[in-house]
């Protein structure tokens, strides 16, 4: 397979090497190119040192971290010059479930329980959601490694700011603080590719509030929120059937309808949702059934 | 050999000094600012006292908002009568300040508070509760009250400012790094007298033109002279609007000299007065 990559015009042929590749995860292929592209120059070295070097084609190369890789072609007259492992790094790990969603006066986080690496279930009971103070939750997606570290990190801020200063950050606070060391991490050397939904009270105003954030620090405060592939699915049926005033028992009907909705038609066992829900009284953990059985069409 | 050269240097150079000054001249060194046998600061005592020098400046806390009122010293006809506030300042949306003592110095601080204020809101997209912006600048004013050879600060400060924690709040500050919040409050010259007809007169309830009126009031008092006008003081408030936002206002030249009619406290053209320079 042949990739034209627009970022950096160059033509890059890739053979499969692995099922990983499939999947969508980090992969490793095997590459036979160095060349061309336009006028057939060569590829400059450190073009392609940089990518061996183990770097994230995604985070080396555009400068924002765009999906690097855009559209397919065959070319059949391409030089062969080397053989280069080369590992790219797509954005975040899409198969965890992340879903929220804000009513009159509570906010639902649902996050998958698989811990998955690669094809592989590594842990049916994980945790994907951290506290960061009495009325602010956290649920993360991404790369493995990052997520439990930024997750803390911004749990020991909030901590360390709640003692510094005897009140708590209001969940916009949060949100807000959380962009901005996402936006730090991206123009680094090794940024964080984690995906987080943020739901909250506002102490003040006892107000829901949800965030959506993503790893390119983006952040959009939203009525109901979802990340990965899920988003695909759910999104439809929030549009449909979620307003403002819902209620605590509407709101987990609403999720009971996504995560049917994902059995039927997400080819992912993501071993059933954990469901934490903010009210003004602070956080909960719902006992959720994730045994219902659904059948596809 | 050559990469402990600047450590000799500046070794010996303390042995010169140390040989070189007598010891009956070593308290008078001070390179630092230390505890005197009594337990005293001085360094931090002087820069007080060079604040009871400076022009009053008070703040009253009312139930709608805030006053501050300060005192321009004219010093000179001569001198260029600026339009722009000397001794009030705002610090960001929700915040001003009256300042007493060295401006200077006073210039440096406010600096601080107004960046410091503006990476609070950077970081949080919100903006600072008062006192933490308070406590920021007091806790820079401490340093300078325990590092070696550096002089305190020599400004006293009184904020007035807004937070949907606290509402409306009235702090004050002092050289040595401390601070705390008050109902009424004044710095500068003449401050005990000021402070004890604020005692007398405050009231729990009162509203923001109330607050006004005893503010020149009470300044009218202080100074040395009794008709005041827009040129000798300056006026600032902090309020809230009719649909809830918090606004803060500089009074201009105008609004001042109205007040002062209002209150029967204004200067009657062309008449000398005492306290004026010829």
């Amino acid at each position: 397979m042949a990739i034209f990559c627009q970022a950096c015009r160059f033509l890059i042929t890739v053979e499969e090497k692995s099922e990983v590749w499939r999947s969508q995860e980090t992969r490793v292929a095997e590459i036979k190119t160095s060349t061309f592209f336009w006028q057939k120059k060569k590829a400059p070295k450190r073009w392609l040192t940089q990518r061996v070097a183990g770097r994230k084609l995604q985070a080396s190369s555009s400068p924002r971290g765009a999906p690097h890789l855009i559209t397919t072609s065959l070319r059949p007259d391409h030089l062969t010059c080397s053989i280069l492992l080369f590992s790219i790094n797509f954005p975040t790990n899409r198969k965890h479930v992340l879903l929220g969603i804000a009513g009159k006066d509570f906010v639902i986080l649902a996050a998958s329980k698989a811990a998955m690496r690669g094809p592989t279930v590594l842990k049916a009971e994980d945790d994907k959601t951290r506290q960061l103070n009495k009325h602010t939750v956290m649920a993360f997606s991404g790369e493995s490694g990052d997520t439990i570290q930024f997750a803390e990190y911004i749990q020991a801020n909030a901590a360390l700011y709640s003692m510094r200063n005897d009140t708590e950050l209001s969940p916009s606070a949060v949100a807000n603080f959380v962009r901005g060391e996402l936006a730090r991490s991206l123009r680094s050397r090794s940024p964080y590719t984690v995906n987080l939904l943020l739901g909250g009270i506002d102490p003040v105003s006892e107000k829901p509030h949800l965030y959506w954030v993503d790893y390119l620090a983006s952040l959009a405060p939203l009525p109901y929120a979802a990340h990965g592939y899920a988003q695909y699915y759910c999104l439809s049926i929030l549009d449909k059937h979620h307003n403002p005033d819902i209620s605590l028992e509407e709101g987990l009907k609403l999720l009971g309808l996504c995560t049917d909705e994902l059995k039927r038609r997400l080819p992912i066992d993501y071993k059933g949702v954990l469901v934490k829900v903010i009210t003004k009284d602070g956080v909960q953990e719902i006992p959720f059934d994730n045994d219902k059985i659904v059948r596809s069409a | 050999m050559t990469e402990d050269a600047p450590g000799r240097v500046a070794w010996s150079f303390y042995v010169f000094i140390t040989f070189a000054i007598p010891n009956c001249y070593y308290h008078q060194l001070s390179l630092t600012t230390i505890f005197s046998p009594e337990g005293r600061l001085y360094q931090v005592e002087y820069a007080l006292e060079a604040i009871s020098h400076a022009g009053t400046a008070l703040g009253i806390l009312a139930k709608d908002g805030i006053v501050l009122a300060a005192e321009r010293k004219v010093t000179s006809k001569l001198l260029e009568q600026d339009t722009s506030a000397e001794k009030l300042y705002t610090i960001n949306d929700n915040m001003i300040c009256a300042v007493a003592g060295m401006n200077a110095d006073a210039n440096i601080l406010i600096n601080y508070a107004r960046q410091n204020a503006q990476r609070y809101l950077l970081t949080y997209n919100e903006d600072i509760p008062c006192e933490q912006l308070v406590r920021r600048l007091c806790d820079l004013k401490q340093g300078y009250t325990q590092h070696g050879g550096l002089r305190p600060f020599g400004v006293s400060f009184i904020y007035a400012g807004y937070d949907h924690l606290r509402q409306f709040q009235l702090y004050q500050s002092n050289p040595s790094g401390n601070y705390g919040g008050w109902k009424a409050t004044s710095v500068g010259a003449n401050n005990a007298s000021a402070q004890s007809l604020l005692k007398q007169d405050y009231k729990e309830d009162c509203d923001l033109k109330e607050a006004c009126a005893m503010a020149v009031k009470v300044l009218s008092k202080t100074m040395d002279s009794t008709k005041l006008s827009s040129e000798k003081i300056e006026f600032a408030t902090v309020g809230k609007t009719k649909d809830g936002k918090i606004y803060h206002h500089l009074w201009t030249a105008d609004e001042i000299d109205a007040l002062l009619r209002e209150q029967g406290l204004a200067k009657v053209d062309d008449e000398p007065e005492a306290g004026d320079i010829k």
